[in-house]
Protein backbone atom coordinates (compact mmCIF):
# COMPACT_ATOMS: atom_id res chain seq x y z
CA UNK A 1 0.00 0.00 0.00
CA UNK A 2 2.44 2.55 -1.04
CA UNK A 3 1.26 6.16 -1.51
CA UNK A 4 -1.20 6.31 1.64
CA UNK A 5 -0.51 7.81 4.77
CA UNK A 6 -0.56 5.78 8.34
CA UNK A 7 -3.97 7.22 9.22
CA UNK A 8 -5.79 6.10 5.68
CA UNK A 9 -3.97 2.37 5.92
CA UNK A 10 -4.87 2.06 9.66
CA UNK A 11 -8.54 3.02 8.91
CA UNK A 12 -8.76 0.97 5.89
CA UNK A 13 -7.69 -2.00 7.69
CA UNK A 14 -10.84 -1.88 10.23
CA UNK A 15 -13.54 -1.54 7.24
CA UNK A 16 -15.30 -4.88 6.76
CA UNK A 17 -14.20 -6.70 3.77
CA UNK A 18 -16.80 -7.45 1.39
CA UNK A 19 -17.17 -10.84 -0.34
CA UNK A 20 -19.77 -10.89 -3.35
CA UNK A 21 -18.80 -9.97 -6.34
CA UNK A 22 -22.15 -9.10 -7.80
CA UNK A 23 -22.93 -5.66 -9.82
CA UNK A 24 -26.43 -3.91 -10.18
CA UNK A 25 -27.91 -5.77 -13.02
CA UNK A 26 -26.78 -9.22 -10.92
CA UNK A 27 -30.67 -9.53 -9.50
CA UNK A 28 -30.22 -11.69 -6.17
CA UNK A 29 -26.74 -11.88 -5.53
CA UNK A 30 -27.04 -7.67 -5.87
CA UNK A 31 -29.14 -7.73 -2.82
CA UNK A 32 -26.18 -9.90 -0.75
CA UNK A 33 -23.95 -7.29 -2.02
CA UNK A 34 -25.87 -4.32 -0.99
CA UNK A 35 -26.10 -5.90 2.60
CA UNK A 36 -21.91 -6.13 2.30
CA UNK A 37 -22.19 -2.60 1.31
CA UNK A 38 -24.19 -1.08 4.50
CA UNK A 39 -22.74 -3.36 6.91
CA UNK A 40 -19.33 -1.71 5.89
CA UNK A 41 -20.59 1.76 5.64
CA UNK A 42 -22.14 1.14 8.82
CA UNK A 43 -18.83 -0.32 10.30
CA UNK A 44 -16.99 2.61 8.90
CA UNK A 45 -19.28 5.01 10.34
CA UNK A 46 -19.49 4.09 13.86
CA UNK A 47 -15.48 3.87 13.54
CA UNK A 48 -15.45 7.32 12.29
CA UNK A 49 -18.28 8.57 15.12
CA UNK A 50 -15.78 6.74 17.96
CA UNK A 51 -12.72 8.30 16.84
CA UNK A 52 -14.46 11.83 16.57
CA UNK A 53 -13.52 11.83 12.78
CA UNK A 54 -17.09 11.67 11.45
CA UNK A 55 -16.95 12.93 8.44
CA UNK A 56 -19.96 12.38 5.66
CA UNK A 57 -23.21 11.19 5.24
CA UNK A 58 -24.57 8.70 2.22
CA UNK A 59 -27.30 6.80 1.57
CA UNK A 60 -29.11 4.70 -1.60
CA UNK A 61 -31.90 7.20 -3.18
CA UNK A 62 -33.49 4.42 -4.97
CA UNK A 63 -34.70 0.83 -3.72
CA UNK A 64 -32.36 -0.95 -6.26
CA UNK A 65 -29.30 0.92 -4.03
CA UNK A 66 -28.21 1.79 -7.22
CA UNK A 67 -27.85 5.82 -6.49
CA UNK A 68 -26.67 7.71 -3.65
CA UNK A 69 -26.28 10.82 -2.65
CA UNK A 70 -25.28 12.77 0.79
CA UNK A 71 -23.06 15.50 2.54
CA UNK A 72 -19.07 15.12 3.47
CA UNK A 73 -17.32 17.67 4.82
CA UNK A 74 -13.68 18.73 5.56
CA UNK A 75 -12.76 21.10 8.25
CA UNK A 76 -9.73 23.43 7.79
CA UNK A 77 -8.26 26.23 9.61
CA UNK A 78 -10.87 25.51 12.31
CA UNK A 79 -13.60 26.16 10.19
CA UNK A 80 -15.73 23.10 8.38
CA UNK A 81 -16.52 22.82 4.82
CA UNK A 82 -19.54 20.98 3.08
CA UNK A 83 -20.31 19.39 -0.11
CA UNK A 84 -23.31 17.38 -1.65
CA UNK A 85 -21.52 14.11 -2.74
CA UNK A 86 -23.54 11.85 -5.04
CA UNK A 87 -22.34 8.51 -7.33
CA UNK A 88 -24.07 5.61 -9.60
CA UNK A 89 -22.84 2.26 -9.05
CA UNK A 90 -21.70 1.29 -12.50
CA UNK A 91 -23.10 -1.79 -13.88
CA UNK A 92 -19.53 -3.36 -14.19
CA UNK A 93 -19.43 -2.92 -10.28
CA UNK A 94 -17.46 -4.01 -8.39
CA UNK A 95 -14.27 -4.58 -11.19
CA UNK A 96 -14.79 -0.47 -11.51
CA UNK A 97 -15.20 1.55 -9.05
CA UNK A 98 -17.66 4.18 -8.50
CA UNK A 99 -17.16 7.90 -9.62
CA UNK A 100 -17.76 10.34 -6.95
CA UNK A 101 -19.35 13.10 -7.74
CA UNK A 102 -19.24 16.60 -6.13
CA UNK A 103 -21.48 18.74 -8.11
CA UNK A 104 -20.54 22.34 -6.26
CA UNK A 105 -17.10 21.82 -7.55
CA UNK A 106 -17.23 21.65 -10.36
CA UNK A 107 -15.19 23.58 -12.80
CA UNK A 108 -13.89 25.07 -9.62
CA UNK A 109 -10.29 22.62 -9.85
CA UNK A 110 -8.15 20.99 -12.39
CA UNK A 111 -8.24 17.81 -10.21
CA UNK A 112 -11.89 17.02 -11.29
CA UNK A 113 -13.45 15.64 -14.77
CA UNK A 114 -16.60 16.85 -16.39
CA UNK A 115 -20.00 17.17 -13.86
CA UNK A 116 -17.67 17.30 -10.73
CA UNK A 117 -16.50 14.06 -10.86
CA UNK A 118 -13.47 13.57 -8.46
CA UNK A 119 -9.96 12.67 -9.92
CA UNK A 120 -8.41 9.89 -7.94
CA UNK A 121 -4.42 9.55 -7.73
CA UNK A 122 -2.54 6.82 -9.67
CA UNK A 123 -2.58 4.57 -6.42
CA UNK A 124 -6.51 4.28 -6.05
CA UNK A 125 -7.34 2.57 -8.78
CA UNK A 126 -4.63 0.01 -9.09
CA UNK A 127 -5.55 -0.64 -5.19
CA UNK A 128 -8.98 -1.45 -6.43
CA UNK A 129 -8.64 -3.71 -8.71
CA UNK A 130 -6.07 -5.74 -6.95
CA UNK A 131 -8.88 -5.98 -4.21
CA UNK A 132 -11.98 -6.64 -6.29
CA UNK A 133 -14.41 -7.17 -4.95
CA UNK A 134 -13.56 -6.87 -1.45
CA UNK A 135 -13.26 -2.98 -1.50
CA UNK A 136 -16.94 -1.49 -1.57
CA UNK A 137 -18.70 1.96 -1.06
CA UNK A 138 -17.06 2.40 2.17
CA UNK A 139 -13.28 1.70 0.59
CA UNK A 140 -14.11 4.17 -1.89
CA UNK A 141 -14.62 6.70 0.49
CA UNK A 142 -12.01 5.69 2.31
CA UNK A 143 -9.18 5.64 -0.07
CA UNK A 144 -10.70 7.79 -2.81
CA UNK A 145 -12.36 10.77 -0.94
CA UNK A 146 -10.69 11.23 1.80
CA UNK A 147 -7.32 11.73 0.84
CA UNK A 148 -8.94 14.04 -2.25
CA UNK A 149 -10.54 16.54 0.26
CA UNK A 150 -7.62 16.75 2.70
CA UNK A 151 -5.53 17.43 -0.96
CA UNK A 152 -7.61 19.72 -2.25
CA UNK A 153 -9.85 21.56 0.08
CA UNK A 154 -7.26 23.43 1.62
CA UNK A 155 -5.89 24.36 -1.64
CA UNK A 156 -8.90 25.59 -2.72
CA UNK A 157 -10.19 27.91 0.27
CA UNK A 158 -6.58 29.38 0.55
CA UNK A 159 -7.00 30.18 -2.92
CA UNK A 160 -10.21 31.61 -2.61
CA UNK A 161 -12.12 29.58 -5.13
CA UNK A 162 -14.11 28.88 -2.27
CA UNK A 163 -15.90 30.13 0.52
CA UNK A 164 -16.97 29.27 4.28
CA UNK A 165 -20.93 29.92 4.25
CA UNK A 166 -20.31 32.48 7.30
CA UNK A 167 -17.68 34.19 5.48
CA UNK A 168 -19.48 34.11 2.01
CA UNK A 169 -22.84 35.58 3.39
CA UNK A 170 -21.43 38.07 5.34
CA UNK A 171 -19.42 39.37 1.69
CA UNK A 172 -22.69 39.57 0.45
CA UNK A 173 -23.35 42.24 3.18
CA UNK A 174 -20.84 43.78 2.90
CA UNK A 175 -20.71 44.15 -0.84
CA UNK B 1 -35.10 34.99 -43.72
CA UNK B 2 -34.98 34.82 -47.01
CA UNK B 3 -39.04 35.32 -46.88
CA UNK B 4 -38.38 38.19 -44.42
CA UNK B 5 -35.83 39.86 -47.32
CA UNK B 6 -38.42 38.96 -49.82
CA UNK B 7 -41.46 41.09 -47.36
CA UNK B 8 -38.74 43.82 -47.04
CA UNK B 9 -38.36 44.17 -51.15
CA UNK B 10 -42.19 44.64 -51.20
CA UNK B 11 -42.43 46.57 -48.23
CA UNK B 12 -39.77 49.43 -49.86
CA UNK B 13 -41.58 49.36 -53.21
CA UNK B 14 -44.78 50.13 -51.35
CA UNK B 15 -42.95 52.83 -49.94
CA UNK B 16 -41.56 54.19 -53.05
CA UNK B 17 -45.23 54.36 -55.07
CA UNK B 18 -46.70 56.47 -51.89
CA UNK B 19 -43.97 58.82 -52.00
CA UNK B 20 -44.61 62.24 -53.87
CA UNK B 21 -40.83 63.20 -53.43
CA UNK B 22 -38.95 61.97 -55.60
CA UNK B 23 -35.94 63.09 -53.60
CA UNK B 24 -36.35 59.73 -51.76
CA UNK B 25 -36.18 57.81 -54.40
CA UNK B 26 -32.41 57.42 -54.32
CA UNK B 27 -32.41 56.66 -50.50
CA UNK B 28 -35.27 54.13 -51.76
CA UNK B 29 -32.75 52.49 -54.19
CA UNK B 30 -29.41 52.16 -52.20
CA UNK B 31 -31.89 50.52 -49.41
CA UNK B 32 -33.14 47.99 -52.06
CA UNK B 33 -29.47 46.98 -53.24
CA UNK B 34 -28.83 46.38 -49.60
CA UNK B 35 -31.19 43.98 -49.70
CA UNK B 36 -30.44 42.60 -52.38
CA UNK B 37 -27.12 41.96 -51.31
CA UNK B 38 -28.10 40.77 -48.08
CA UNK B 39 -30.45 37.70 -49.95
CA UNK B 40 -27.26 36.94 -52.09
CA UNK B 41 -25.31 36.26 -48.85
CA UNK B 42 -27.91 34.77 -47.43
CA UNK B 43 -28.32 31.85 -50.33
CA UNK B 44 -24.52 31.59 -49.87
CA UNK B 45 -24.82 30.61 -46.39
CA UNK B 46 -27.15 28.63 -46.54
CA UNK B 47 -26.13 25.97 -49.41
CA UNK B 48 -26.75 22.37 -48.19
CA UNK B 49 -25.74 19.62 -50.83
CA UNK B 50 -28.70 17.10 -51.58
CA UNK B 51 -28.61 13.29 -50.98
CA UNK B 52 -27.35 11.08 -53.47
CA UNK B 53 -29.03 8.20 -53.98
CA UNK B 54 -26.10 6.07 -55.42
CA UNK B 55 -22.47 6.58 -54.98
CA UNK B 56 -20.71 7.44 -58.30
CA UNK B 57 -17.37 6.88 -59.39
CA UNK B 58 -17.74 9.73 -61.67
CA UNK B 59 -15.12 12.17 -61.63
CA UNK B 60 -16.33 15.65 -61.54
CA UNK B 61 -15.97 18.40 -59.19
CA UNK B 62 -19.78 17.91 -57.55
CA UNK B 63 -19.40 14.19 -56.64
CA UNK B 64 -18.19 13.63 -53.10
CA UNK B 65 -17.73 10.08 -53.50
CA UNK B 66 -15.30 10.02 -56.41
CA UNK B 67 -11.88 9.68 -54.82
CA UNK B 68 -13.42 7.06 -52.84
CA UNK B 69 -15.06 4.85 -55.27
CA UNK B 70 -11.43 5.31 -57.12
CA UNK B 71 -10.11 2.70 -54.20
CA UNK B 72 -11.81 0.24 -56.21
CA UNK B 73 -10.67 1.32 -59.10
CA UNK B 74 -7.29 0.82 -57.85
CA UNK B 75 -8.11 -2.68 -56.56
CA UNK B 76 -7.40 -1.40 -53.63
CA UNK B 77 -11.18 -2.71 -52.37
CA UNK B 78 -13.15 -4.75 -54.02
CA UNK B 79 -16.87 -2.94 -53.32
CA UNK B 80 -16.64 0.82 -51.51
CA UNK B 81 -20.23 1.13 -52.25
CA UNK B 82 -20.74 -1.64 -49.68
CA UNK B 83 -19.96 0.90 -46.83
CA UNK B 84 -23.59 2.30 -47.25
CA UNK B 85 -24.76 -0.83 -45.68
CA UNK B 86 -22.97 -0.79 -42.35
CA UNK B 87 -23.62 0.81 -39.44
CA UNK B 88 -21.08 1.90 -36.49
CA UNK B 89 -21.76 3.18 -33.20
CA UNK B 90 -19.50 5.31 -31.30
CA UNK B 91 -18.88 5.73 -27.94
CA UNK B 92 -17.65 9.13 -26.56
CA UNK B 93 -17.76 12.11 -28.53
CA UNK B 94 -14.62 13.63 -27.40
CA UNK B 95 -11.08 14.41 -28.75
CA UNK B 96 -11.06 10.64 -30.55
CA UNK B 97 -14.71 10.14 -31.29
CA UNK B 98 -15.71 12.84 -32.31
CA UNK B 99 -12.59 13.15 -35.30
CA UNK B 100 -13.23 9.40 -35.73
CA UNK B 101 -17.18 9.97 -36.15
CA UNK B 102 -16.16 12.90 -39.49
CA UNK B 103 -13.81 10.83 -40.94
CA UNK B 104 -16.71 8.29 -41.08
CA UNK B 105 -18.91 10.48 -42.23
CA UNK B 106 -16.87 11.66 -45.12
CA UNK B 107 -16.10 7.97 -46.12
CA UNK B 108 -19.83 7.83 -46.68
CA UNK B 109 -20.54 5.22 -44.11
CA UNK B 110 -24.21 4.07 -43.50
CA UNK B 111 -25.72 4.68 -39.88
CA UNK B 112 -23.48 6.65 -37.26
CA UNK B 113 -25.04 5.69 -33.43
CA UNK B 114 -23.26 8.27 -31.53
CA UNK B 115 -23.47 8.43 -27.58
CA UNK B 116 -22.09 10.77 -24.95
CA UNK B 117 -23.55 12.70 -21.55
CA UNK B 118 -21.28 15.20 -21.91
CA UNK B 119 -21.61 18.99 -23.15
CA UNK B 120 -19.22 20.86 -25.88
CA UNK B 121 -16.82 23.56 -23.91
CA UNK B 122 -14.46 26.26 -24.57
CA UNK B 123 -12.04 24.09 -22.50
CA UNK B 124 -11.93 21.83 -25.47
CA UNK B 125 -11.31 24.05 -27.91
CA UNK B 126 -7.59 22.49 -28.39
CA UNK B 127 -8.87 19.22 -29.71
CA UNK B 128 -10.47 18.70 -33.23
CA UNK B 129 -13.80 18.96 -34.71
CA UNK B 130 -15.94 20.99 -32.29
CA UNK B 131 -16.69 25.04 -32.95
CA UNK B 132 -16.54 27.44 -30.46
CA UNK B 133 -20.25 28.49 -31.11
CA UNK B 134 -21.16 25.26 -29.96
CA UNK B 135 -20.02 25.72 -26.59
CA UNK B 136 -22.84 24.56 -24.39
CA UNK B 137 -24.85 22.10 -26.80
CA UNK B 138 -24.59 18.67 -25.94
CA UNK B 139 -21.75 16.61 -27.94
CA UNK B 140 -24.16 14.44 -29.58
CA UNK B 141 -26.52 17.61 -31.01
CA UNK B 142 -23.55 19.43 -31.84
CA UNK B 143 -21.71 16.21 -33.60
CA UNK B 144 -25.43 15.85 -35.68
CA UNK B 145 -25.47 19.44 -36.43
CA UNK B 146 -22.16 19.32 -38.42
CA UNK B 147 -21.75 15.92 -39.42
CA UNK B 148 -25.61 16.41 -41.43
CA UNK B 149 -23.95 19.35 -42.94
CA UNK B 150 -20.89 17.70 -44.36
CA UNK B 151 -22.78 14.68 -45.31
CA UNK B 152 -26.66 14.23 -45.13
CA UNK B 153 -26.70 10.83 -46.80
CA UNK B 154 -25.26 9.36 -43.79
CA UNK B 155 -28.18 7.91 -41.02
CA UNK B 156 -27.55 9.84 -37.56
CA UNK B 157 -28.73 8.55 -34.11
CA UNK B 158 -27.81 10.39 -31.03
CA UNK B 159 -28.25 9.24 -27.44
CA UNK B 160 -27.17 11.53 -24.74
CA UNK B 161 -26.76 9.16 -21.76
CA UNK B 162 -23.91 7.54 -19.40
CA UNK B 163 -23.61 4.02 -20.36
CA UNK B 164 -22.17 3.29 -16.94
CA UNK B 165 -25.47 3.51 -15.12
CA UNK B 166 -27.76 1.06 -15.34
CA UNK B 167 -30.42 3.17 -16.88
CA UNK B 168 -28.17 3.87 -19.61
CA UNK B 169 -27.22 0.89 -19.95
CA UNK B 170 -30.41 -0.52 -21.00
CA UNK B 171 -30.78 1.84 -23.48
CA UNK B 172 -27.61 1.45 -25.03
CA UNK B 173 -28.00 -2.26 -25.08
CA UNK B 174 -31.42 -2.04 -26.63
CA UNK B 175 -30.39 0.86 -29.63
CA UNK B 176 -27.21 -1.90 -30.46
CA UNK B 177 -29.74 -4.83 -31.03
CA UNK B 178 -32.13 -2.19 -33.21
CA UNK B 179 -32.28 -4.04 -36.57
CA UNK B 180 -34.19 -1.23 -38.48
CA UNK B 181 -31.77 -0.06 -40.86
CA UNK B 182 -31.31 -3.73 -41.78
CA UNK B 183 -33.56 -5.94 -40.62
CA UNK B 184 -31.35 -8.80 -42.38
CA UNK B 185 -28.67 -8.21 -40.77
CA UNK B 186 -27.27 -11.00 -38.70
CA UNK B 187 -26.27 -10.78 -35.09
CA UNK B 188 -27.07 -6.98 -33.27
CA UNK B 189 -27.86 -3.79 -35.48
CA UNK B 190 -24.52 -2.36 -35.90
CA UNK B 191 -21.73 -3.83 -37.40
CA UNK B 192 -18.46 -2.50 -35.12
CA UNK B 193 -18.61 -0.91 -32.03
CA UNK B 194 -16.25 1.91 -31.28
CA UNK B 195 -14.84 2.97 -27.70
CA UNK B 196 -13.78 6.26 -27.90
CA UNK B 197 -14.04 6.90 -24.18
CA UNK B 198 -11.66 8.35 -21.71
CA UNK B 199 -11.58 6.13 -18.58
CA UNK B 200 -11.48 2.38 -17.63
CA UNK B 201 -14.84 2.36 -16.17
CA UNK B 202 -16.92 2.91 -19.46
CA UNK B 203 -14.48 0.56 -21.66
CA UNK B 204 -15.48 -2.09 -18.72
CA UNK B 205 -18.78 -1.47 -19.79
CA UNK B 206 -18.73 -1.35 -23.47
CA UNK B 207 -16.40 -4.55 -22.88
CA UNK B 208 -19.82 -5.65 -20.89
CA UNK B 209 -21.93 -4.95 -24.01
CA UNK B 210 -20.04 -5.92 -26.67
CA UNK B 211 -19.40 -9.64 -24.77
CA UNK B 212 -23.07 -10.06 -23.94
CA UNK B 213 -24.02 -9.46 -27.49
CA UNK B 214 -20.99 -11.17 -29.33
CA UNK B 215 -20.41 -7.70 -31.23
CA UNK B 216 -17.02 -7.08 -32.42
CA UNK B 217 -15.96 -3.51 -30.94
CA UNK B 218 -12.27 -1.38 -31.22
CA UNK B 219 -11.18 0.20 -28.38
CA UNK B 220 -8.68 3.03 -28.30
CA UNK B 221 -7.46 4.95 -25.97
CA UNK B 222 -5.17 8.40 -25.20
CA UNK B 223 -2.41 8.42 -22.52
CA UNK B 224 -3.49 11.09 -19.80
CA UNK B 225 -0.28 12.71 -20.70
CA UNK B 226 -1.07 13.21 -24.33
CA UNK B 227 1.86 11.51 -25.61
CA UNK B 228 0.91 7.98 -26.06
CA UNK B 229 -2.13 6.35 -27.13
CA UNK B 230 -3.39 2.76 -28.92
CA UNK B 231 -6.29 1.33 -30.93
CA UNK B 232 -7.17 -2.68 -30.07
CA UNK B 233 -9.76 -5.47 -32.02
CA UNK B 234 -11.71 -7.11 -29.83
CA UNK B 235 -13.89 -10.26 -31.04
CA UNK B 236 -15.89 -11.61 -28.26
CA UNK B 237 -14.36 -15.38 -27.52
CA UNK B 238 -11.55 -14.88 -30.56
CA UNK B 239 -9.79 -12.05 -28.95
CA UNK B 240 -8.73 -11.46 -25.20
CA UNK B 241 -11.82 -9.12 -24.05
CA UNK B 242 -10.77 -5.80 -22.16
CA UNK B 243 -11.32 -7.59 -18.88
CA UNK B 244 -9.40 -10.64 -19.79
CA UNK B 245 -6.80 -8.80 -18.85
CA UNK B 246 -5.25 -5.92 -17.41
CA UNK B 247 -5.25 -2.77 -19.75
CA UNK B 248 -2.41 -2.35 -21.51
CA UNK B 249 -1.01 0.81 -22.16
CA UNK B 250 2.34 1.93 -24.21
CA UNK B 251 4.69 3.37 -21.96
CA UNK B 252 5.74 6.89 -22.43
CA UNK B 253 9.36 5.78 -22.61
CA UNK B 254 10.44 8.29 -20.08
CA UNK B 255 11.15 7.68 -16.43
CA UNK B 256 8.29 7.75 -15.00
CA UNK B 257 9.13 9.64 -12.02
CA UNK B 258 9.64 12.99 -13.94
CA UNK B 259 6.21 12.80 -14.78
CA UNK B 260 4.67 15.81 -12.99
CA UNK B 261 1.08 14.77 -12.28
CA UNK B 262 0.50 16.97 -9.34
CA UNK B 263 -3.07 19.67 -9.72
CA UNK B 264 -3.83 18.48 -13.14
CA UNK B 265 -6.41 15.44 -13.94
CA UNK B 266 -5.02 15.28 -17.93
CA UNK B 267 -3.57 16.97 -20.70
CA UNK B 268 -4.30 16.53 -24.66
CA UNK B 269 -3.53 17.45 -27.82
CA UNK B 270 -5.41 17.30 -31.04
CA UNK B 271 -2.37 15.53 -32.66
CA UNK B 272 -2.06 12.79 -30.45
CA UNK B 273 -5.95 12.34 -30.87
CA UNK B 274 -5.89 12.64 -34.19
CA UNK B 275 -3.91 10.23 -35.01
CA UNK B 276 -5.44 7.72 -32.97
CA UNK B 277 -8.95 8.47 -34.68
CA UNK B 278 -7.14 8.37 -37.99
CA UNK B 279 -5.17 4.80 -36.87
CA UNK B 280 -8.71 3.51 -35.59
CA UNK B 281 -10.84 4.59 -38.47
CA UNK B 282 -8.16 3.05 -40.95
CA UNK B 283 -8.41 -0.38 -39.30
CA UNK B 284 -12.28 0.07 -39.11
CA UNK B 285 -12.67 0.84 -43.12
CA UNK B 286 -10.37 -2.15 -43.26
CA UNK B 287 -12.21 -4.48 -41.27
CA UNK B 288 -15.56 -3.37 -43.13
CA UNK B 289 -14.95 -3.42 -46.17
CA UNK B 290 -11.91 -6.22 -46.17
CA UNK B 291 -8.75 -4.91 -47.10
CA UNK B 292 -5.34 -5.13 -45.77
CA UNK B 293 -4.54 -6.98 -42.10
CA UNK B 294 -6.85 -5.58 -39.45
CA UNK B 295 -4.67 -5.04 -36.90
CA UNK B 296 -4.96 -6.72 -33.26
CA UNK B 297 -3.33 -4.32 -31.39
CA UNK B 298 -1.29 -0.99 -32.25
CA UNK B 299 0.30 1.30 -30.02
CA UNK B 300 1.76 4.84 -30.30
CA UNK B 301 4.77 6.18 -28.26
CA UNK B 302 4.51 10.09 -29.71
CA UNK B 303 8.31 10.73 -27.81
CA UNK B 304 10.24 8.08 -29.95
CA UNK B 305 7.60 7.47 -32.98
CA UNK B 306 7.30 3.93 -32.20
CA UNK B 307 4.30 1.71 -32.86
CA UNK B 308 4.43 -1.29 -30.96
CA UNK B 309 1.98 -4.57 -32.39
CA UNK B 310 0.66 -7.87 -30.87
CA UNK B 311 -1.78 -10.21 -30.17
CA UNK B 312 -3.69 -11.03 -26.97
CA UNK B 313 -5.91 -14.24 -26.41
CA UNK B 314 -8.65 -14.86 -24.47
CA UNK B 315 -8.18 -15.47 -20.55
CA UNK B 316 -9.80 -19.06 -19.94
CA UNK B 317 -9.86 -17.21 -16.20
CA UNK B 318 -11.65 -14.20 -17.29
CA UNK B 319 -13.57 -12.42 -14.43
CA UNK B 320 -16.53 -11.32 -16.94
CA UNK B 321 -18.38 -14.56 -17.33
CA UNK B 322 -20.60 -13.27 -20.96
CA UNK B 323 -16.46 -13.39 -21.81
CA UNK B 324 -15.89 -17.23 -20.43
CA UNK B 325 -19.64 -18.07 -22.76
CA UNK B 326 -18.26 -16.60 -25.58
CA UNK B 327 -15.23 -18.28 -25.42
CA UNK B 328 -17.18 -21.49 -25.04
CA UNK B 329 -18.67 -20.81 -28.41
CA UNK B 330 -16.11 -20.02 -30.24
CA UNK B 331 -14.34 -23.51 -29.21
CA UNK B 332 -17.22 -25.29 -30.37
CA UNK B 333 -17.19 -23.28 -33.57
CA UNK B 334 -13.58 -24.36 -34.37
CA UNK B 335 -14.38 -27.81 -36.69
CA UNK B 336 -16.61 -25.93 -38.48
CA UNK B 337 -13.71 -22.59 -38.78
CA UNK B 338 -11.36 -25.23 -39.92
CA UNK B 339 -13.49 -26.57 -42.69
CA UNK B 340 -14.17 -22.69 -44.04
CA UNK B 341 -10.44 -21.55 -43.82
CA UNK B 342 -9.25 -25.09 -45.66
CA UNK B 343 -11.89 -24.54 -48.60
CA UNK B 344 -10.64 -20.69 -48.68
CA UNK B 345 -7.22 -21.36 -48.95
CA UNK B 346 -7.71 -23.85 -51.98
CA UNK B 347 -9.48 -21.68 -53.96
CA UNK B 348 -6.90 -19.16 -53.42
CA UNK B 349 -4.26 -21.58 -54.14
CA UNK B 350 -5.56 -22.07 -57.37
CA UNK B 351 -6.02 -18.75 -58.46
CA UNK B 352 -2.51 -17.84 -57.25
CA UNK B 353 0.07 -16.87 -59.62
CA UNK B 354 3.06 -19.25 -60.54
CA UNK B 355 5.22 -16.93 -58.39
CA UNK B 356 5.14 -12.96 -57.36
CA UNK B 357 8.91 -12.15 -56.70
CA UNK B 358 10.80 -14.05 -59.69
CA UNK B 359 13.73 -12.33 -59.44
CA UNK B 360 14.53 -10.00 -56.86
CA UNK B 361 16.69 -7.56 -58.63
CA UNK B 362 16.37 -4.99 -55.29
CA UNK B 363 17.92 -7.57 -52.74
CA UNK B 364 14.54 -6.69 -50.71
CA UNK B 365 14.10 -9.45 -48.07
CA UNK B 366 11.07 -11.24 -49.04
CA UNK B 367 10.45 -13.38 -45.68
CA UNK B 368 7.02 -12.62 -44.21
CA UNK B 369 7.74 -10.56 -41.06
CA UNK B 370 4.80 -12.26 -38.96
CA UNK B 371 7.00 -15.04 -38.24
CA UNK B 372 8.87 -12.59 -35.56
CA UNK B 373 6.19 -10.77 -34.76
CA UNK B 374 5.53 -10.98 -30.62
CA UNK B 375 2.41 -13.04 -30.04
CA UNK B 376 1.76 -13.22 -26.04
CA UNK B 377 -1.11 -14.96 -24.33
CA UNK B 378 -2.75 -12.81 -21.46
CA UNK B 379 -0.27 -14.08 -18.88
CA UNK B 380 2.47 -13.62 -20.84
CA UNK B 381 5.48 -11.69 -21.08
CA UNK B 382 4.75 -8.20 -22.76
CA UNK B 383 6.70 -7.30 -26.03
CA UNK B 384 8.43 -3.92 -25.66
CA UNK B 385 6.66 -0.60 -24.88
CA UNK B 386 4.00 -1.91 -23.53
CA UNK B 387 2.63 -2.39 -19.84
CA UNK B 388 0.09 -3.00 -17.85
CA UNK B 389 -2.07 -0.09 -16.50
CA UNK B 390 -3.65 -2.44 -13.65
CA UNK B 391 -2.76 -5.38 -11.30
CA UNK B 392 -4.57 -7.93 -11.72
CA UNK B 393 -7.24 -8.94 -8.86
CA UNK B 394 -5.23 -11.15 -6.19
CA UNK B 395 -6.26 -14.48 -5.92
CA UNK B 396 -8.79 -14.80 -3.15
CA UNK B 397 -11.06 -17.52 -1.02
CA UNK B 398 -14.63 -16.92 -0.60
CA UNK B 399 -15.58 -17.11 3.10
CA UNK B 400 -17.22 -19.88 4.05
CA UNK B 401 -21.65 -20.41 4.32
CA UNK B 402 -21.07 -21.00 7.84
CA UNK B 403 -18.78 -17.55 8.14
CA UNK B 404 -21.69 -15.69 6.74
CA UNK B 405 -24.27 -17.00 8.77
CA UNK B 406 -23.12 -15.84 11.77
CA UNK B 407 -23.81 -12.44 11.11
CA UNK B 408 -26.40 -11.27 13.42
CA UNK B 409 -28.56 -8.83 11.20
CA UNK B 410 -28.88 -10.38 7.48
CA UNK B 411 -32.07 -8.27 6.87
CA UNK B 412 -31.50 -5.23 3.72
CA UNK B 413 -34.36 -3.07 5.59
CA UNK B 414 -32.70 -3.14 8.97
CA UNK B 415 -29.32 -2.59 7.70
CA UNK B 416 -30.53 0.68 5.78
CA UNK B 417 -32.23 1.89 9.14
CA UNK B 418 -29.43 1.10 11.21
CA UNK B 419 -27.49 3.44 8.62
CA UNK B 420 -29.55 6.09 8.66
CA UNK B 421 -29.96 5.98 12.25
CA UNK B 422 -26.07 6.56 12.09
CA UNK B 423 -26.75 9.72 9.53
CA UNK B 424 -29.49 11.21 11.55
CA UNK B 425 -26.80 12.65 14.58
ZN1 LIG C 1 -12.41 -11.87 -21.00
Amino acid sequence: MEGWDRTTKSTLTQIPLLSVKAGPRDGSAWTQRLKEEYKALIAYTSMNKSNDNDWFRISATNPEGTHWAGKCWYVHNLLKYEFDLQFDIPVTYPATAPELELPQLDGKTQKMYRGGKICLTVHFKPLWAKNCPRFGIAHALCLGLAPWLAAEIPILVDSGMIKHKDDAASSIESS
Amino acid sequence: MEAELKNLLSDLHALEDSLRDPTHHSLIDKMRSRVERLSVMENSRVVQRVKIKDMSAEVVDSNPYSRLMALQRMGIVDNYERIREFSVAIVGIGGVGSVAAEMLTRCGIGRLLLYDYDKVELANMNRLFFRPEQAGMTKTDAAVQTLSDINPDVVLESYTLNITTVQGFETFMSSLNNKSFRPDKEGSGVDLVLSCVDNYEARMVVNQACNELSQTWMESGVSENAVSGHIQLLVPGETACFACAPPLVVASGVDERTLKREGVCAASLPTTMGVVAGLLVQNTLKYLLKFGNVTPYLGYNALKDFFPTMEMKPNPQCSNAACLEKQKEYALAKPARDAAARAKMEVEISLEPECLHEDNDWNISVVDDSDVQVSSTSSGALPEGLVFELPSADEFQKPSVSEETTNTVDDLEDLRRQLEALNAD
